[in-house]
């Protein structure tokens, strides 16, 4: 048991997830190379010309156990690929990537069911593919058909669920275990509010639990609110890595930069807004100290007009 | 840690995952079907009675135990062919998990060929009863008959993990292959002898003999009718299976990262 407890201790100084060098080189073909035929013609003729594309390029990072990291870019900079190869789906060309404890990509969810199967066969035949023993499964099934809210609609095949019923059965499944390392491509939509507002309580309660997370989104707003680190991805290579804050003020003026702004102006502007918004708070507030002031001279006119009535009177 | 250690540690953690599926091929077969598994036995039944009665009333092939020999050779080859089948498309079919988490991927084909293997010998019950129904009695050389049944397991294994690579790269292979199996049906003397063929004309022996799944069959049927064993033909078709699976594990294991790319 001690000896147990301290393994812990010494496991928990190692990162929790290590991306080391990682290229990933895709081969483009100018056309898709469908049949043997073709394959043949265009060998004999030497077309076979493979035009490479490097969706990864020398990536590097360490995440320590806790650490939640934003990986921000624009569109086809390679996010998607390097999560892909985090969660061992891709195996890079190049470098190698490590990872401590059991990974759950909250990605597509229940993109692996079959329609045929009914919602509790289903459960245990997803359970299987993310790896969960069978024992496991029987003895959570309660509360992952509990959680996803399906009750009698269990027994039905998938084939009768709506899109909403498969996405909550999906991120049942996926969440039922207490991941080392979570991934999360852009924030999760599942369902109606009640059943959004209850998988992001999930979430975050899995964050107060010490996990490790790597969120991709477009969103600059969610990553600030979720992460402490982030990285930003251009054609595949790293160009910025540190704390959120400053990473987040380099992506906004890279992107200012894209749409053809002035980085420095769109700075100003935004230093601008703030002051305003700094400005009209402090109008607000005096002008409320100023109605404060203002009711008590009413108040006490009004006690000197009593006074003088009485002050008459008498 | 080396790399077979590796390789079957995955395995244990994933064993539970190819027990699903297999069991997800058997009841997914005949589910909404008013019958279900009894169509196992009912197929071969009917299929068998159309054969013996085309073949054997009017072309006047018969034997004293013309269906027993149709159905023996019959199963075999279904077996063959619904379980490469299966295996050839598994990978594309699964696609949509394979392209969202990781999975050991050998499991797709391994686990279609598996359940395929489970429903053939639930078929074979029909043999069994066929075989009491038709005089031909079960002798201790039926035993025999286990061989060929898993030299054939073996030899599907292998087929199906090369057709499962060769189908992720050229989707013309699922064409191919089905004119292949055609050709191996007829090549597989599952409704005819071979005997008077080879009797006319000594030359063309060589058809079968340059056949394993035809070894197999004729080894099967040895067993079934209670005749010495072709040891040599075992041999043979002992040998192109393992050898049939080795290559088939070679290739996948090699090209299995490179799936991902092309689906």
């Amino acid at each position: 048991m001690i000896l147990f407890y301290i393994y812990k201790v010494i496991d928990m100084g190692k990162p929790s997830v290590v991306v080391d060098n990682v290229s990933m080189r895709f081969n483009m073909n100018q056309e898709k190379v469908d049949s043997i035929k073709e394959y043949a013609m265009k060998m004999f003729k030497g077309q076979i010309s493979h035009k490479e594309f490097w969706a990864l390029k020398n990536v590097s990072f360490t995440l320590e156990p806790g650490d939640h990291l934003g990986i921000l870019g624009t569109n086809g900079a390679g996010k998607s690929t390097l999560l892909k190869t985090v969660a061992g789906v891709m195996k890079p060309t190049e470098g190698t990537v490590s990872t401590r404890g059991k990974v759950v990509p909250l990605l597509e969810l229940g993109a692996g069911f079959d329609k045929e199967y009914t919602g509790r066969e289903n459960i245990f035949l997803y359970g299987a593919v993310l790896g969960y023993s069978k024992s496991f499964l029987e003895s959570k099934y309660k509360e992952i058909v509990k959680f996803s809210e399906l009750g009698d609609f269990i027994n039905m095949p998938i084939k009768n669920y709506s899109s909403g019923m498969k996405a909550r059965l999906g991120f049942s499944i996926a969440t039922v275990v207490d991941p080392e390392i979570l991934i999360l491509d852009e924030v999760l939509s599942v369902g109606d509010a009640k059943f959004k507002q209850k998988s992001l309580k999930k979430v975050t309660g899995m964050f107060d639990k010490g996990v490790t997370v790597l969120f991709v989104s477009h969103s600059l707003r969610q990553v600030r609110k979720i992460c402490n680190k982030a990285i930003v991805l251009d054609h595949g290579q790293i160009i910025k890595a540190g704390e959120i804050e400053e990473v987040a003020l380099f992506y906004k003026r890279m992107l200012a930069a894209n749409d053809g702004e002035d980085p420095n102006q769109v700075e100003l502007l935004s230093l601008d807004k703030s002051l305003k918004q700094h400005r009209k708070e402090e109008v607000k507030k005096l002008k409320d100290e100023l109605k404060e002031s203002n009711d008590k001279l009413i108040e006490a006119q009004a006690e000197i007009e009593r006074l003088k009535a009485l002050v008459n009177n008498k | 840690m080396n790399k077979l250690e590796r390789v079957s540690k995955n395995f244990m953690k994933y064993r539970f995952m190819l027990v699903e599926l297999i069991k997800k091929g058997v009841k997914l077969k005949y589910r909404r079907s008013y019958l279900g598994i009894l169509w196992t036995l009912i197929e071969p039944l009917l299929t068998t009675i159309v054969l013996t009665v085309i073949f054997g009333m009017l072309l006047g092939r018969s034997g004293e135990s013309y269906p027993v020999y149709i159905l023996s050779g019959r199963l075999l080859y279904s077996f063959f062919s619904s379980a490469t089948n299966g295996a050839m498309k598994s990978i594309r079919q699964n696609s949509g998990m394979i392209k969202k988490v990781y999975v050991p991927k050998y499991m797709y084909p391994l686990s279609s060929v598996i359940f395929n293997y489970v429903i053939f010998i639930i078929s074979m019950i029909v043999l069994l009863g066929l075989m009491i129904f038709e005089g031909v009695f079960p002798t201790w050389r039926i035993f025999a008959c286990i061989i060929p049944l898993i030299i054939i397991l073996i030899m599907s294994g292998g087929v199906g993990l090369i057709l499962a690579t060769m189908n992720v790269f050229f989707r013309d292979i699922e064409y191919i292959w089905s004119v292949f199996l055609m050709m191996i049906m007829y090549g597989s003397a599952i409704f005819y002898y071979t005997d008077s063929i080879v009797e006319k004309s000594p030359s063309k022996a060589i058809l079968f003999d340059i056949n394993p799944l035809y070894a197999c069959i004729r080894v099967f049927r040895d067993g079934v009718f209670g005749e010495a064993i072709h040891w040599n033909l075992v041999l043979y078709s002992g040998l192109f299976s393992v050898g049939c699976f080795l290559i088939g594990l070679i290739v996948f294991y090699k090209k299995q990262d490179d799936f991902i790319l092309h689906l």
